[in-house]
């Protein structure tokens, strides 16, 4: 037995246990509003991806549907069937429950998919312009400027009437998803090339990026190895935020009747058909989709205002 | 002063050409401009001929001079959808748009300063406390929702005005109005609220906190102990001050008033420009969607370009800094 001490062996925390600790979670537990908003945005989004689970029919599928079931108020039975709808039938004796929430579905599909192309987007530009600087830093902000000039909503419409006029008359309804993803995403990579290219100017004169450049690694390896992971967080930011207003511009574009096509409504579309019945009396077919759009925008958005406070040093 | 407005000048046509190459593009790469044109009985004669009239059988360096030429012109040809020149339907549309935005401009200016200035004054009351935060929900709720909201209220409940359309026009000259007749100005009420609605609160916001800023300064202070009534001193001294960045933001905001109104006319089936350009979109229509996006980049250029000259002329700083 030697008399050596015994050394405690050094305590790894989880990265669970770590998150709990952390100062951002630390601000979640005190701000009620952070706490509702996330519970909400939850219940919402899970409700969207386990919605073939919690539906009660499919609202894709025809042979579910029953038209005597059509204009059923919300929890009432049908004058013919005697069928109970928790949030009535639309026209087709679609349950508005279910197609509300295959619908959400497609509006979060697109709104994420359309943030991330253009967080990838606008990281790879503002990257490549913030390292390099000269002609391509120039070329990539011009045409940041140039965008900038017009509403982003005007952007995203005029790219999906382009991809539109070229995807074959065929196909379009099929690729109107993908299509009005590529718009809004290309819409809104701006800010995020902005945040990022700023970002990239400032880490770059620091001494772990010249220390890595010694060593000789490469620019993209120090670009997305050691400048990235430190400019995420801004960009964290505006991409919440960013996904409330994607969310929003892409129920507008579908509500405008330039976004998601009749057979695969987005709540924008269910938005769209509902207003055609507002003046019959059937507001449920309006309402529901309507306020589902706004708990989902407004939580959102409220969440990512919540994060850009805590996140934000000056204001602490 | 000189360099920075060239250099300003410079970029805005810039701007310009980069959108019309992609107006030009549009017209090249999307879609055949024949197959849209004619219909499924037609002979290669038909085709030849109308290629040949619409210069299709040119190179396209040389298609894309005569586009901006004509484009110069505002002439952007035939609508594949209707069939007519493309000038004479904007030409049509146009009054329709420019009567709307301009009432919701008048609207977002005219309350949102007087919100702003009453919020600031009374900025721990009720009244004002509960202008503010509904304010937040006014601008979280997505346009075509508070059109809709209108709608549903005064139109399907009280059915005091008029749901979509414009009302009654009278023709002075080629221009359609509105403001002449009872209908007319009715149907205005609602799209104008729900257009103005957004610039409205982002005025009122503005207006607020530079108030708040101004009145903590000096010479309020002084003024208020010279015996000043509250007045002169909220519109007279704070409200004067104020203005500066309030026309700036005024001026960047009729560029995107006239863009919402798409959202807008088409909530209201108003018969404008942006109903067109959705209809336009919907079918294809590039002649239609070039013309509009020609026109629309011109209006923001012009009023980005206007706004930086006059901001230039205010703040001398900027003057410096450009050379």
């Amino acid at each position: 037995m030697t008399d050596r001490p015994i050394v405690a062996p050094e305590v790894v925390p989880s990265r669970m246990r770590r998150a709990l600790d952390s100062d951002l979670f630390y601000a979640f537990k005190r701000s009620p509003v952070a706490i509702v908003s996330a519970v909400v945005a939850a219940i919402l989004i899970l409700s969207a991806v386990f919605a073939p689970l919690i539906a009660p029919t499919n609202p894709f599928d025809p042979s579910s549907l029953n038209l005597m079931n059509g204009f059923t108020p919300p929890m009432a039975p049908n004058a013919f069937t005697g069928d109970t709808f928790l949030l009535g039938t639309d026209d087709q004796g679609r349950d508005v429950f279910s197609t509300i929430l295959y619908g959400m579905r497609i509006s979060l599909f697109v709104g994420f998919a359309a943030v991330l192309f253009a967080v990838v987007l606008g990281i790879f530009l503002g990257l490549l312009a913030g390292y390099f600087g000269g002609w391509a830093d120039s070329f990539i902000m011009r045409a940041a400027d140039v965008q900038l000039t017009f509403p982003s909503i005007l952007v995203a419409m005029l790219i999906f009437g382009i991809a539109k006029g070229i995807t074959p008359v065929e196909n379009r309804d099929q690729m109107a998803i993908w299509v009005l993803i590529l718009a809004i995403g290309l819409s809104d990579w701006v800010q995020f090339a902005r945040v990022v290219r700023g970002a990239t100017l400032v880490e770059k004169g620091k001494d772990y990026v010249s220390a890595a450049r010694l060593i000789g690694r490469r620019p993209y390896a120090i670009m997305l190895r050691h400048i990235l992971p430190n400019i995420l967080s801004p960009v964290l930011v505006i991409a919440t935020i960013s996904l409330a207003l994607a969310i929003i511009a892409e129920a507008t574009l579908s509500f405008l009747g330039v976004g998601a096509p009749a057979t695969q409504p987005s709540l924008g579309t269910l938005i769209r058909v509902g207003q055609g019945f507002l003046f019959s009396g059937e507001w449920w077919i309006l309402f529901f989709p309507a306020c589902t759009l706004l708990a989902l925008a407004l939580s959102v958005n409220m969440l990512g205002d919540w994060l850009r406070d805590a996140l934000n040093p000056r204001l602490k | 002063m000189l360099p920075f407005i060239l250099k300003r000048v410079f970029q805005s046509l810039l701007v310009l050409i980069i959108t019309g190459a992609i107006a030009f593009s549009m017209f090249t790469f999307v879609g055949d401009p024949i197959d849209n044109m004619l219909g499924q009985e037609r002979t290669m004669e038909d085709v030849e001929r109308l290629r040949a009239q619409l210069g299709l059988d040119q190179p396209i360096p040389v298609q894309y001079v005569k586009f901006l030429g004509e484009a110069v012109q505002g002439n952007f040809g035939v609508s594949y959808r209707q069939g007519r020149e493309v000038s004479e339907i904007i030409k049509e549309r146009a009054p329709a748009t420019l009567e709307l935005a301009a009432l919701s401009a008048v609207f977002a200016i005219v309350v949102g300063i007087a919100l702003g200035v009453f919020t600031a004054i009374r900025r721990d009351g009720f009244v004002a406390n509960f202008i503010m935060s509904s304010s937040l929900i006014g601008v979280s709720l997505p346009t075509f929702l508070i059109g809709i909201l209108l709608i549903y209220l005064f139109s399907v409940e009280l059915g005091w005005l008029p749901s979509f359309g414009r009302g009654e026009v009278v023709r002075v000259g080629w221009w359609s109005t509105g403001f002449l007749t009872e209908t007319g100005l009715k149907a205005l009420i609602l799209p104008s609220i729900t257009l103005g609605l957004y610039q409205m609160t982002l005025i009122m916001r503005l207006v607020r906190s530079e108030m708040l800023e101004v009145l903590r300064q000096d010479y309020i202070r002084f003024a208020r102990a010279r015996g000043l009534s509250e007045r002169v001193i909220n519109f007279r001294h704070a409200l004067k001050n104020t203005m500066v960045p309030v026309i700036t933001v005024i001026g960047l905001q009729l560029g995107a008033i006239i863009a919402f109104a798409i959202i807008t006319e088409t909530v209201f089936q108003w018969p404008g420009l942006g109903l067109l350009f959705i209809n336009a979109i919907q079918f294809v229509d590039i002649p239609v969607m070039a013309a509009y996006l020609m026109m629309i980049s011109v209006m923001f250029v012009v009023i980005n370009l206007l706004v930086d000259i006059l901001y230039a002329f205010i703040d001398p700083r900027l003057r410096v800094s450009a050379k």
